[in-house]
């Protein structure tokens, strides 16, 4: 479903004397359908870079990145709009919303931009939120001022509000405590069971263990001359 | 609206707006220069950079109020596609009043201030042939209800409304009309950080209900990321980068976009 081949990564800093640092060469790595692949490597490796590049919000310098049947190297941008709508979903760290939207809502949107009916779409939202514990009487706020955790779990709960066919998980169980982070790890062993290629970051390995078929460390992937 | 969303959708692999090369002088100087771009249906363009950069410049050529020197603009008409810099000028209004909008930065520009908040939704229902004062009314009651102005306050005038509230009449205004295109000029500009966090959520909700494109110009990188799909960054008359608006923001190539974006607070 994610097949990488080859790719290569570097970033010109061109209010810094045009320096240009390579970060990555040669990355290649598939994910199956059904499968879930974690991303190892110190911090500063390429983990997240490699994550946003598939994403696409960061562009390659050379090599492919498929998903499904999409380049993201070469893909227009509105190839990629597509596909993230429909095929590719994220969960990132952090949230980021238009404040003063209900959390309810926040939830309800990737479905809402499928043209899901909205009483359809917000009753699985308040589904995935009830089940990360998130309480209803917070629905109707902004998750702009909730707590870190619960930010992270709204944000959980719209990535997997869709049933994308590829995921990206960046820390998905990072500050959430032990009754949540089962809850999350639940949803993640679900979509692998109903068929989605999974890549992620998991700092916490208890969970990593649980998840992943299988681990890639990504210093494989730093180019010779920086390392 | 659900129905539309799948006709848009089907009709979304032609793009409702072509611009090829249009350049704009004034005298020895540069407005915007050599600029090409399309819009899809039911998306949004945002057009960022300092002021000066052309942008306003651009988004006159395009909205007609300027003549560019040179270029297309070519929209995909109910009768297909016509280059709007060669139309007639009487053409070119009834399309300004029909399947364009454009809302001013300053509300005051793109209201009339002397007439009722419901008489100023009105008045382009009957620019269009509505002449039905009860249906005018319900239906100019309705769209204050979307933009979230009080039923009661119908009959008022917008110079008693604060700036927030001119700001959603004159969106208001514009999309009673139902325009495929909307050109905005920092539309959420001098108004207070909540009072602009409604006006996106609505201006979301819209694009993604009535299924219209829309081209904004801002110098606000928030504001785009929160509402565009694709970003283009001017500097100096001409595009200097163009994409993906998140890979604009994160990974900007452009020498000016990366002073541009590590520029700002937090985006």
């Amino acid at each position: 479903m994610i097949e990488i081949e080859n790719l290569c990564k570097s970033f010109t800093l061109h209010n810094q004397n045009a320096a240009v640092i390579p970060v990555m060469a040669g990355a290649n790595l598939a994910v199956a359908r059904g499968e879930c692949v974690g991303l190892i490597g110190a911090s500063g490796a390429g983990k997240s870079t490699l994550m946003r590049m598939v994403w696409g919000n960061y562009l390659a310098a050379s090599g492919s990145i498929y998903v499904g049947n999409v380049d993201v190297v070469t893909a227009s941008p509105r190839q990629i709009i597509a596909l993230r709508r429909d095929t590719l979903g994220y969960v990132s760290q952090f949230l980021r919303v238009v404040p003063r939207v209900p959390t309810l809502d926040v939830v309800a949107e990737p479905l809402l931009n499928l043209g899901v009916p909205a009483d359809t779409a917000r009753a699985r939202a308040a589904e995935l939120l009830a089940r990360l514990n998130i309480p209803q009487r917070l629905w109707e706020l902004s998750p702009t001022t909730f707590s870190g955790g619960e930010q992270q779990r709204v944000n959980i709960a719209r990535g997997f509000a869709h049933p994308f066919p590829a995921l990206l998980l960046d820390e998905p169980t990072a500050s959430l405590d032990a009754a949540n982070r089962e809850v999350v790890l639940g949803l993640i062993e679900e979509a692998k069971a109903r068929g989605a290629a999974i890549l992620g970051i998991f700092h916490d390995e208890g969970a990593r263990d649980r998840v992943c078929d299988r681990l890639i460390d990504v210093r494989a992937f730093t180019p010779k001359a920086a390392a | 609206m659900t129905d539309l969303s799948h006709t848009f959708a089907a009709a979304a692999d032609k793009p409702l707006l072509q611009v090829k090369s249009l350049t704009k002088r004034y005298g020895a100087r540069i407005g915007c220069a050599d600029i090409s771009f399309d819009v899809y249906p039911g998306e949004v363009l945002g057009i960022v950079g300092e002021s000066g950069s052309g942008k306003s410049t651009l988004l006159s050529c395009l909205a007609g109020h300027m003549r560019p020197d040179q270029g297309e603009v070519i929209f995909e008409t109910a009768t297909g596609p016509r280059d709007t810099v060669q139309m007639g000028e009487a053409e070119r209004r009834r399309l300004a009043r029909t399947d364009w909008a454009y809302v001013h930065q300053n509300p005051r520009d793109g209201l009339r201030m002397g007439v009722s908040a419901g008489g100023n939704v009105g008045e382009r229902l009957m620019a269009i042939g509505a002449r039905h004062y009860g249906g005018i009314r319900d239906k100019a009651i309705d769209w204050l209800g979307r933009v979230e102005i009080d039923a009661g306050r119908v009959d008022d005038r917008p110079s008693a409304f604060s700036g927030g509230m001119q700001q959603r009449l004159q969106i208001a205004r514009n999309l009673v009309t139902a325009p495929r295109l909307v050109f905005m000029d920092e539309p959420t500009g001098g108004l207070d950080v909540s009072v602009q966090a409604r006006l996106l959520d609505l201006l979301r909700g819209l694009v993604r209900e009535m299924g219209l494109s829309a081209i904004i110009v801002t110098h606000d990188l928030a504001v785009v990321r929160l509402l565009a799909d694709r970003l283009m960054v001017m500097k100096g008359g001409h595009v200097v980068e163009a994409g993906l608006t998140d890979q604009v923001l994160d990974d900007p190539q452009h020498e000016y976009t990366q002073l541009l974006v590590s520029s700002v607070l937090q985006v």
